[in-house]
């Protein structure tokens, strides 16, 4: 695996599928705050997931003007029946084609497993990557630290 | 990670203020995985007694538990009348049937004024507590329910009796000892 990006570097843009029709690509997102998160799977067995409070979360992203967007390898089908089954308000985009190549551009592809880590981008509004972290793999990371992460940026917009 | 709102008298507290351990619980009525934990809960208490304080604190994950968001507002309004935890405990005990009826039937089994419940619930007036304490779990890293803390810190272990029970044992040793 690559290294991780860090904070400081432009964030790689890239086009991915949302749903079979749609298509997001990160530039279009410039102006405000983008969280990139990426997880390992769809369906982790746990109603708490990492995806799922995001969900709840959201309103509180929003708050600091910031988009959220899941990412993983899988399929832009399996997203959309998943999506939907958690009733999710942000999109998913399908690292799938080739499999995790943005995963790999980021440096957080498993190439053991072949999904991603569970990492997190918090991107400026100027496209440049400002936190990052990497939980294990097995750990949803919460919310916390994206939300201190959109904090600083705020704090910093508005002296 | 830690737990970035204390424990104050804002709370609800089951045991001694001076406790050596403190067992913070995010949790959702609606969640399977907090109604199992339920039990265990009750059971560490039983056997640590006066050595815990326990507290709960809403965390309902309102897209996935349609009825998860009233119940915590039920529960607050138990509370309002000084009977959060007997409303606690029979919101765990029932989950399966959580809507709007049974929860009122809920508030009336345990002896409260229903006519006030059902006016605060379609008020809304507990919606924001239980959006503080949302957001004081977001803060603190909760990554989903139930989330515990013991003495101010993320418990990422299981939580069956044993390892929730040792963990916690282990943090009363960790207190007493200067």
């Amino acid at each position: 695996m690559s290294a991780i990006l860090s904070a400081g570097t432009p964030a790689p843009d890239f086009t991915l599928h949302v749903t079979p029709d749609q298509t997001l690509s990160l530039s279009e997102l410039r102006g405000r705050p983008v969280v990139l998160a990426f997880y390992p799977a769809d369906w982790s067995p746990v109603c708490g997931d990492q995806v799922t409070l995001y969900n709840e979360v959201l309103p509180e992203f929003e708050r600091y003007g910031a988009r959220l967007v899941g990412i993983s390898v899988d399929g832009m089908w399996c997203h959309r029946a998943f999506a939907e089954s958690r009733k999710l308000r942000y999109p998913l985009l399908a690292d799938f084609e080739p499999k995790g190549a943005v995963a790999r551009r980021y440096g957080v592809y498993r190439e053991t497993d072949g999904t991603s880590e569970r990492a997190l981008f918090v991107i400026d509004a100027d496209g440049i990557i400002r936190w990052r972290y990497v939980s294990p793999v097995d750990v949803n990371p919460g919310a916390d630290g994206i939300l201190e992460a959109l904090e600083a940026l705020t704090a910093e917009a508005t002296p | 990670m830690n737990l970035k709102t204390p424990v104050s008298n804002h709370d609800h507290t089951i045991g001694p203020a001076d406790a050596p351990v403190t067992l913070v619980e995010y949790g959702d009525y609606e969640c399977p995985y907090c109604g199992r934990a339920f039990p265990i809960v009750q059971d560490i208490r039983r056997r640590l007694s006066d050595r815990l304080r326990f507290v709960f604190r809403n965390f309902p994950l309102t897209r996935i538990h349609e009825h998860a968001e009233h119940a915590a507002e039920v529960a607050e309004a138990a509370a309002a009348q000084w009977k959060f935890w007997p409303m606690h405990d029979w919101l765990f005990r029932h989950q399966q049937t959580l809507d709007d009826d049974a929860l009122l039937a809920g508030a009336r089994e345990i002896g409260l004024d229903v006519e006030r419940v059902r006016r605060e619930l379609a008020d809304g007036t507990h919606r924001a507590r239980v959006r503080k304490d949302f957001s004081t779990g977001t803060r603190s890293g909760v990554n989903g329910t139930p989330t515990f803390y013991i003495n101010g810190i993320r418990h990422d272990a299981d939580y069956d009796t044993a390892t929730l029970q040792a963990a916690i044992e282990q943090a009363g040793l960790a207190q007493a000892t200067p």
